[in-house]
């Protein structure tokens, strides 16, 4: 009667919790980034520590690198701030000194984190994975638990392998129904976010669960997953089944051969068992749900894209109502844009390009809007070019750019100005999350891509067909 | 890590619900290597103008509110990215403990392993902080209570984690205690 997450949580302890002390949880893998970890790197060299499994560390550059071409590191002291290209050096440095395989400037594999850990095949179910990074959450598509730490805790894993953990606890969120045709992944969990709140999912492991999950393929299911810290959960969970196989099959690092059909044996026993209990249970019906975005200052103000922004009485919800220079009453529908971002860890997957492409084709991105397509990798990218998306971009007069965080999370030059209104397929529409004084609204690739063409937010039914 | 027994402040309270930690240290300011010097860019887009210019009427800036050690927020604080540079940027502006009703799970989790107390109250206690700005409190790390309005209240603590700060021990010390067990696991697992 165990859960997934219980399966894969008894299968990783090292040394059981007690009152006293949390459990010891093994880590099957690490990855790493160049924001979150020097300072980790530098409490390893301060103790002389090394390393413990530099194979289960997977690493590359993504946050603070710029999407403009930088073939080596001396085009990037010309392009970045210089504290931006100091990380960067930092980050080769400390790969080259621990033994860790960095895929870095040059290498064929860059991108973020969470889109080339999955291509590579790196992401396995049953596994345990953890990076510097609260968007790790993502992995959890392929039925890991994935998790997001600190730095301190970053430390611990590149030491020990793994980390000091107390259990948490489990909540189901059962999708009933199907997604109506042109409702996507994105609107599905900016609904469950709206739904259970913020900071409904803070203490839990979500497993997602139903119908309308089966449905989805890995890249919807990744965007869901990722969007999990957003409730305030760490880790969000699909089971494996046989969509998640047939992405893996054939990838570089997912096991080969005899040793392949020896994990399928054992990955086909991941999911919850039928009688598993949960300390929580959600109902989400999604048959009638629309495409969605968010109205306010965090996911959770979330509205369907013809419906009125809400009103509320709460001295905070005023506050973000003012900052997004909405008003309570009036619909999203038809308000101005300034810029669109289309990409990110939650959607810069070829799916997702191929979906605004689906919008943008033989059409014309809006005066006074800038349209910017940042492919979430290396591989996404050539992928997109081979299929000539980004010839649709271009044409449409928006702007093809290199893999990376990008205007996510704008450390990387690549920002929202100040006021101005951006409607972005990332994760956050935080107060300046993607850049001092930036506006941001959530919504899909498909209603970014709508909104770019109109100059305004506008509903994607009305473009696709 | 110096031990920690007790805090003994003045209360300074930012009132808004779920808090991110964009909000405690913008995205920009975390191209640094060291974990020093962030205090200075604390809620830096709340608390400074365009022009770098300290806002006035931003509770930090306010002459009475400096030193304080106690930052009572909103419900759900911390919210957001994992980034650790948040409860780094706290302590180095000099705040010691956070009061809320819930505080995000990663952001919890790194602020006790750099020294920075987050304390869970009830609904009434927390309603009485938020209206009573500037109050004397002691959070009491022995007796695990936070003394406010001359009451003691109760908060949840993780005991290893109280364990680890009242006697200013790093928890990378304990893991690597467990080395036999990781290799038995290891072994066990190849």
């Amino acid at each position: 009667m165990p859960s997934l997450f219980e399966k894969i949580w008894g299968s990783h302890v090292v040394v059981p919790e007690t009152d006293d002390t949390p459990a010891v949880l093994y880590i099957d893998l690490h990855l790493l980034h160049e924001v979150t970890t020097p300072q980790a790197f530098d409490v390893l060299r301060a103790r002389g520590l090394r390393v413990r499994r530099p194979e289960r560390c997977l690493a590359t550059l993504d946050h603070s690198t710029p999407t403009v071409p930088v073939k080596t590191l001396k085009e990037l002291e010309i392009v970045s701030e210089p504290s931006a290209a100091k990380q960067v050096r930092q980050m080769e440095q400390n790969c080259k000194d621990f033994g860790i395989e960095l895929h870095g400037y040059g290498s064929r594999d860059r991108g973020i984190v969470h889109v080339m850990g999955p291509e590579l095949g790196a992401t396995h179910p049953g596994a345990t994975i953890v990076c510097g990074d609260s968007h790790t959450s993502t992995h959890g598509a392929f039925g890991a638990l994935a998790f997001g730490i600190g730095t301190t805790e970053v430390g611990h894993v590149l030491a020990t392998q793994c980390l000091l953990q107390r259990r948490p606890k489990t909540l189901a969120i059962n999708v009933t129904g199907q997604l109506p045709a042109d409702v996507t992944a994105k609107d599905l969990i900016l609904k469950i976010i709206g739904t259970i709140g913020v900071g409904g999912g803070t203490g839990y492991v979500l497993e997602y669960r139903g119908e309308a999950i089966r449905a989805l393929s890995m890249e919807q299911r990744m965007t869901v997953c990722n969007m999990s810290i957003e409730a305030g959960a760490r880790a969000g969970l699909v089971a494996p089944d046989d969509t998640t196989y047939e992405y893996m099959a054939g990838r570089p690092l997912a096991p080969q051969g005899a040793a392949w059909d020896a994990a399928l044996k054992r990955w086909r026993a991941l999911p919850s068992d039928s009688d598993a209990e949960f300390d929580k249970e959600v109902e989400i019906d999604v048959s009638k749900m629309r495409p969605m975005v968010t109205f306010g200052t965090n996911p959770g103000m979330v509205i369907p894209i013809d419906a009125a922004v809400p009103s509320d009485g709460d001295p905070a919800f005023r506050k973000a109502l003012a900052y997004m220079q909405v008003e309570a009453g009036k619909p999203m529908l038809g308000k101005p844009v300034d810029v669109v971002f289309i990409g990110s860890c939650t959607n810069g997957r070829l799916s997702d390009i191929r979906e605004a492409a689906r919008v943008l084709r033989g059409r014309r991105v809006a005066d006074r809007v800038r349209l910017l397509v940042v492919p979430g990798s290396a591989a996404v990218k050539r992928q997109a070019e081979a299929e000539g998306l980004d010839e649709v971009v271009r044409a449409a007069g928006g702007e093809w750019r290199e893999p990376g965080c990008s205007m996510c999370i704008g450390m990387n030059g690549d920002t929202v100005p100040s006021g101005k209104l951006a409607v972005s397929t990332s994760n956050r529409n935080f107060e300046g999350r993607q850049g001092a004084g930036a506006r941001t609204v959530l919504a899909s690739p498909v209603t970014a891509a709508a909104a770019a063409i109109k100059g305004a937010i506008a509903d994607p039914r009305e473009l696709v067909s | 890590m110096e031990p920690i027994r007790e805090i003994r402040s003045k209360t300074l309270v930012l009132p808004n619900d779920d808090i991110d930690t964009d909000q405690i240290i913008p995205a920009r300011f975390l191209t640094t290597t060291t974990r020093q010097g962030l205090g200075k860019n604390l809620f830096n887009d709340w608390r400074y103008d365009k022009d770098g210019r300290e806002r006035p009427e931003f509770v930090l800036n306010k002459p009475e509110n400096r030193g304080s050690k106690v930052l009572v927020a909103g419900n759900n604080f911390g919210c957001g990215s994992s980034r650790e540079h948040a409860p780094w940027a706290l302590l180095d502006f000099g705040i010691r403990a956070v009061v809320s009703t819930e505080i995000a799970d990663i952001f919890r989790a790194n602020s006790l392993k750099n020294g920075l107390l987050p304390v869970i109250v009830d609904k009434e206690t927390h309603r009485w902080l938020l209206g009573n700005p500037g109050a004397d409190v002691v959070v009491d790390l022995e007796t695990t209570t936070l003394l406010a309005n001359g009451r003691r209240v109760p908060f949840p603590i993780d005991r290893f984690s109280r364990y680890c700060l009242m006697n200013g021990i790093d928890q990378l010390g304990f893991l690597l205690e467990q080395n036999e067990a990781i290799a038995r696991y290891e072994r066990e697992h190849a």
